[in-house]
């Protein structure tokens, strides 16, 4: 199966204004940045999380915290996944999450899954406070009872198209596009 | 990565490539304050020993279990065993209370490699005889990994018993596939007459052995295994193929040194030497359960 562009649905610029209208939410929401640190899913949400703290930290000149979650152990697919494949990925996360108020982030909000896991894993880590949700793009098909706190854009797609989120820090350039399977 | 783990023998470097990328992020879980993930949850694992062991047994059984599958030890000398139930049987009867991997040593070389072909559950081989111990092998490996950044272009030596080692052929084997050029040394009695052939290159004097050497693997006097006496006295050998401190300073500043375990202390190498900082004796022993918990996943993962 080959996958076509379908349409663009952010830009480089429409990316940065999302993210910086999610950073202002989060302080706006937290009142400040006390006691507040940012997690991003392994791949892209960690770049997506950087970015973020960055905003934050410009507009309220406080350096917070990121750290990096790799779900990749707490999957519950495990019996359909990439067969035999490893995993070179691991969580990095320097900092004590017990009694922080966490923001885990993410490029794609699709059935849930991943934040679940991510839950999961995160609670490995200590007891935070409080957990919100920060994502790029939700495409909508929950699986399981999760909602995003923050949302850069909601994208009604269907389950034969993809959400190609592509960053600078990964793949060179910002850009989201839809896109749909085609056979070859 | 198939069905089973036998040997290195066989397996592939982008395998073992596989596996040791793998256990660095399973040794990240290990670092946690809670130390367990849910990966394996609903998998099980015997352990089943036909020989003494303590750390790759109890390896295996923790490494199981941070990964949440339910691990079970048969001690062969109170088991069915005893009655006289042959490998097979044993084996048929682990698999039909539905287990999903054994682990086996066994005191006769491919003892692992029947029991594979004869159940459908994942083989993992911990020790057969005198021929591998391919886990071993991988943690070494990935110690060495740890120390120097990489395989290819090094220099390693094993030294001590190779006769009697599973240890130095499995680590022979997998070396060699990732690049390293692997020496042996110790008493010609205890040099096996083929090892050349495995690609390692016999040294006949300990200076040469020690010449440009990045890494030193001293193996155990397998003091179980041998029959009559292939050399004098333990004394003797201590003089003459035991690491110390004197001995080292014909080595590289930064050679590093791995010991499988059990050590004979103050025979094939002194206490001064386990001591120092370029020994890693037990860092190979927490590299080997997150070498296992890799191989533990891969294979679970490849059975599907």
């Amino acid at each position: 199966m080959a996958v076509k562009e379908k349409a663009v649905i952010m830009s480089s610029e429409k990316l940065s204004r999302s993210l910086r209208r999610i950073a202002h939410e989060i302080i706006e929401r937290n009142s400040g940045t006390d006691n507040l640190v940012l997690i991003g899913i392994r791949s892209r949400g960690v770049p997506l999380a950087t970015r973020l703290a960055n905003h934050i930290s410009q507009i309220e000149g406080q350096a917070l915290p990121v750290g990096i979650l790799d779900i990749t152990l707490h999957r519950d697919d495990i019996d359909t996944f990439q067969e035999g494949k490893g995993t070179e990925s691991k969580s990095h996360i320097p900092f004590s999450v017990e009694g922080r108020r966490v923001v885990l982030v993410d490029d794609v909000l699709y059935t849930g899954r991943t934040v679940r896991a991510a839950l999961d894993a995160l609670l490995d880590y200590g007891r935070p406070s409080e957990v919100q949700l920060a994502v790029l793009i939700d495409r909508g098909h929950r699986e399981i009872p999760i909602r995003a706190d923050y949302v850069g854009k909601n994208v009604p797609t269907s389950r034969a198209e993809v959400i190609s989120v592509k960053v600078t820090e990964i793949d060179g350039q910002d850009r989201v596009t839809i896109e749909e399977r085609v056979p070859d | 990565m198939g069905k089973d783990l036998l040997g290195l023998e066989h397996a592939t470097a982008e395998e073992i490539e596989g596996i040791l990328v793998t256990a660095e992020a399973m040794k990240e879980v290990l670092g946690r304050d809670i130390k367990k993930v849910p990966t394996l949850r609903g998998k099980s694992m015997v352990c089943l020993f036909y020989e003494p062991s303590t750390r790759t047994r109890t390896s295996f059984e923790l490494a199981g279990k941070y990964l949440s599958m339910d691990t079970v030890n048969i001690a062969v000398n109170t088991s069915s065993v005893a009655k006289g139930e042959c490998l097979i049987d044993t084996g048929k009867t682990i698999e039909a209370m539905g287990v999903d991997v054994v682990v086996i040593r066994h005191g006769s070389a491919g003892a692992p490699h029947f029991l594979a072909q004869n159940i459908s559950a994942a083989v993992i081989n911990a020790g057969d005889g005198q021929h591998e111990h391919p886990t071993q092998a991988l943690l070494d490996m990935f110690s060495i990994l740890e120390a120097k950044g990489r395989l290819d272009n090094l220099e390693v030596a094993v030294i001590g018993d190779i006769m009697y080692s599973r240890v130095a052929r499995s680590n022979i084997w997998g070396l060699c596939k990732m690049g390293a050029t692997v020496k042996v040394f110790g008493p010609p009695t205890l040099i096996p007459p083929d090892i050349e052939k495995m690609g390692a290159h016999v040294c006949t004097t300990f200076d040469e052995a020690l010449e440009g050497t990045d890494v030193i693997n001293v193996l155990r006097i397998q003091r179980e295994r041998q029959g009559s006496a292939l050399f004098p006295s333990l004394r003797e050998y201590a003089m003459l193929y035991g690491v110390n401190e004197k001995r080292l300073q014909k080595a590289k500043k930064d050679v590093l040194i791995l010991h499988p375990g059990p050590v004979n202390r103050g025979i094939e190498i002194s206490p001064e030497v386990m001591e120092s900082g370029r020994a890693v004796i037990t860092e190979q022993v927490t590299n080997g359960v997150a070498v296992r918990m890799a191989l533990l996943y891969l294979l679970i993962q490849g059975g599907n």
